[in-house]
């Protein structure tokens, strides 16, 4: 897979010749091409849908990174180093949004036309409110390892669970309820970095 | 003629470079802060080059003779006892520093620093030199090193730092690369390196811990390894923090049992570097022994000392806490619990110290891994990474930023742009607006670190963007990009957004060297280097002239049908033209002629434009790519 989308022919900078638009590699010449003005999904050969395989994600990203990387253009002209810098750039930064549940629901938000979530401070859901506040203090008083063991089992569910709906509202095409999922889905994130913290605490103690 | 010409084609990446000779050659350097290695790598089999007497390990120790040579290595450390004042040893803890960074790093300083602003410079046999020039003096000694050994030019390396060197150091240590003749073909992680040379040798997969306690920095990296990729996930240290920092407890706990016997002495620099010395002697005896004597001599009078091992694991321990406080942050940020890690590779020379072998076993709840020379696994990384880079590899090092990058808003507070652990390159874009009418110009302060406040960062550079066209307040958008590129190296771009104007960016970097500065070193430490630029200069010629024939060649191979005969004849003619001027050194003849070919084939480029662009339209090219792809 070194190619992501197919759309204009343009003129390869290095032979001159047709290059099509999302091409990495010129086909006559093999000179590395601008990674181009393309969305994450395409980057990587996929269709914008928030199900995604993960760990094919992350074979993909190693692979394009073994063709891609500035290490592999050590020998080459200043132009196509700054070219393989420029494409390793464009898939790392594709690749992390992607990987992460909440930063792909919330691209792909925007890349459908939608308000991302990213910008939202505010949560107005009472339930989640609610949630989110009893959650926490559960948390504040345990003092056990179990105890924090039982809180983060449950939110790593809870986030299991809240992906799998953000998939489903996705391919149902109910964004306001992906986005609605999607916030929740941050609280869920935050929740877990938290047991995280607390059972480190309780752990190195 | 013309048929000898199409039959050169050759696949691209396995054309050697014209001319390239033995100069091609890159070895791999480990520059650290007591003592450096050189190695290479042929066919994957890294070796180290050493001395007569089997040693690999150069001491980071530079002598200056009277006439301003330098004297590096084993010689100049013996300097060290008869002539301290002629002698530096530890200057890696002074790359990219401050006078202020360099005050704080420990009481005692066995350097005379001189008063200044920016990088900090040192006062040795009466001359005043920047680390960066006494880094550049190791690195030729070991550049002669590896030609003296290896019957050939080296002019190219790999060259280690640790993950938590900042920016400042990484660039000092560039610098120092290109006094001493070094094209540095990439910086590598010791971390990342270490895991390179561990990881091939012993086909290890997994998810892999690095602890790194060199002579004066401490770095931890926790690394995945699998099938070839070598995936730094989280990275964490302290650049000042180390071996020395040992030493130089020790020497603290003697120097308190001198002054109960003498009172009060006044000891001087060299007095200083001497005793230090004795520390380390200490140290290093408490690795084997129970206990050890020792004698400190200065001001004419002579103390005996003794330590025991449990003495020195008490005075150590407060330092590896602080290690193992930042294994802890590292895992953390990583997502990583300890006993998730399935080994520990031990790096550097401290960690023979029985406690810290003891601390990180407690830590991980597993011996650590100690079957590899932790001196000279970084400097095997790195040979092997510097054949990667020259004659290729199918291994993948993917690095993070150790350091958040931000810069300074409103009330002296750091607004990250770059968070740290972030996978390399990476570029990000942050917008500016102007706040008075018609401002034209814009100061930025770039900061690394990962506090709130500008004055708990290290500051890295303050930048002035220029010529912004006269808009009213509010108006102009700058945007300006942040770069860190796979050598975790800081480049900056501006842009007016709404004008398309691209804005000048003047760099005035806190702790580093000036271009005029590096300039003006650049010609004292070389003779020929206005010579060496050209031959750099002719070499580029060169390789962008090999790039377009094989560009033209490739093309003509594919669509020479394209052409009549007439044209074809036409272009080789200019290709033959070109491949002979290759050979000359005349790197104006050589553009000129690149020139000449490229207008000769720019209507052969737009007849390929046009069937390529048919072919588009008949869907012909999709299936043919397809193919392409697949195959």
């Amino acid at each position: 897979m070194l190619k992501n989308d197919k759309s204009s022919v343009h003129p390869c900078w290095s032979c001159k010749g047709p290059v099509s638009g999302g091409d990495l590699f010129c086909e006559t010449c093999h000179a590395v091409q601008p990674p181009g003005h393309i969305d994450h999904f395409s980057r990587f050969g996929l269709q914008k849908a928030y199900s995604l395989d993960v760990d094919g994600l992350e074979r993909s990203y190693f692979e394009l990174q073994r063709h891609l990387h500035p290490d592999r253009f050590a020998n080459k002209t200043p132009k196509e180093k700054t070219l393989s810098q420029q494409q390793a750039v464009s898939l790392n930064e594709a690749f992390e949004v992607l990987k992460d549940p909440l930063k792909r629901a919330d691209y792909l938000l925007s890349v459908l036309g939608m308000t991302g979530i990213s910008h939202d401070h505010t949560v107005n859901d009472p339930v989640l409110l609610m949630e989110a506040m009893e959650t926490r203090e559960a948390l504040m008083e345990a003092q056990s390892v179990d105890t924090v063991n039982a809180l983060s089992d449950k939110a790593r569910r809870d986030v299991r669970d809240c992906v799998r709906a953000i998939a489903q509202a996705f391919d149902q095409e109910q964004y306001d309820e992906a986005r609605k999922l999607a916030l929740r889905l941050k609280y869920l994130t935050k929740l877990l970095e938290e047991t995280r913290q607390h059972k480190a605490r309780l752990v190195m103690k | 003629m013309i048929e000898t010409v199409l039959l050169q084609i050759h696949e691209p990446g396995e054309t050697p470079l014209p001319h390239a000779g033995d100069s091609d050659l890159a070895v791999g350097i480990d520059l650290g802060t007591t003592n450096s290695v050189v190695a290479v790598s042929n066919d994957e089999t890294p070796e180290v080059l050493r001395d007569e007497n089997g040693s690999g390990l150069v001491p980071s120790v530079v002598a200056y003779a009277p006439d301003g040579s330098a004297i590096v290595g084993q010689l100049a450390k013996q300097l060290l006892l008869m002539r301290p004042e002629t002698v530096i040893s530890s200057v890696k803890r002074l790359m990219g520093r401050g006078l202020q960074d360099v005050k704080s790093i420990s009481g005692t300083l066995p350097f005379e620093v001189i008063e200044g602003e920016g990088m900090v410079r040192l006062k040795v046999s009466g001359k005043e030199l920047t680390p960066v020039e006494i880094s550049a003096d190791i690195l030729r000694a070991l550049k002669e090193r590896s030609e003296d050994q290896l019957k050939q030019k080296v002019e190219k390396a790999v060259i280690t730092v640790p993950a938590y060197f900042d920016d400042a150091a990484r660039t000092a240590t560039k610098d120092a690369a290109k006094l001493a003749g070094l094209q540095v073909l990439r910086l590598v992680n010791e971390p990342t390196a270490a895991a390179l040379a561990y990881g091939l040798d012993k086909e290890a997969e997994g998810l892999y811990a690095v602890y790194d306690l060199g002579g004066g920095t401490f770095d931890i990296s926790l690394l995945r390894m699998e099938k070839g990729v070598f995936q730094v996930k989280s990275t964490g240290g302290d650049a000042s923090l180390g071996g020395d920092d040992f030493d130089h407890a020790i020497l603290e706990y003697f120097l308190t049992e001198r002054r109960a016997k003498f009172g009060e002495e006044k000891l001087t620099t060299d007095d200083v570097k001497i005793a230090l010395v004795t520390g380390r002697m200490a140290k290093e005896c408490l690795t084997e022994n129970d206990s050890g004597d020792f004698v400190l001599e200065f001001n004419g009078q002579s103390s005996k000392h003794t330590i025991t091992r449990e003495k020195f694991d008490e005075l150590a321990a407060p330092l590896v806490d602080r290690t193992i406080d930042i294994c802890r942050n590292v895992l953390e940020d990583g997502d990583t619990f300890p006993d998730e890690v399935k080994g520990i590779v031990l790096v550097g020379g401290s960690t023979r110290v029985p406690l810290v072998r003891k601390r990180v076993g407690d830590f991980f709840g597993q011996p650590p891994l100690s079957d590899i020379n932790p001196d000279e696994v970084v400097a095997v990384g790195a040979a092997l990474q510097a054949e990667a880079l020259t004659v290729g590899s199918d291994n993948l090092l993917l690095d993070v930023t150790p350091l958040s990058l931000g810069i300074e808003t409103m009330g002296g507070i750091v607004e990250k742009v770059i968070p740290r652990n972030t996978p390399i390159p990476v570029a990000k874009a942050q917008e500016f607006t102007t706040y008075q009418d018609g401002q034209s110009a814009m100061a930025i302060h770039v900061l690394q670190g990962e506090r709130e406040m500008v004055d708990q960062n290290r500051s890295l550079a303050r930048f002035i963007l220029k010529g912004i066209p006269p808009m009213t307040a509010g108006a102009a958008r700058i945007r300006v990009t942040f770069s860190v590129d796979a050598d975790g190296l800081l480049t900056v771009g501006a842009e007016e957004v709404t004008t398309g104007v691209s804005q000048e960016v003047a760099v005035k970097p806190s702790y580093g060297l000036s271009d005029e500065e590096m300039a003006h070193m650049l010609r004292d430490s070389m003779v020929h280097a206005k010579e060496d630029m050209e031959v750099r200069l002719l070499t580029e010629a060169r390789v962008e002239a090999k790039r377009v024939m094989e560009a033209v060649y490739s093309a003509l191979h594919i669509d020479g049908k394209l052409l009549n005969e007439d044209e074809r004849a036409h272009i080789n003619v200019v290709l033959n033209k070109l491949d002979e001027t290759i050979a000359s050194d005349d790197r104006h003849t050589i553009n000129a002629m690149v020139e000449e070919l490229d207008r000769e084939t720019q209507v052969f480029a737009q007849r390929r434009m046009d069937k390529g662009i048919e072919e588009a339209l008949t869907g012909v090219n999709v299936a043919k790519l397809e193919s392409a792809i697949e195959s």
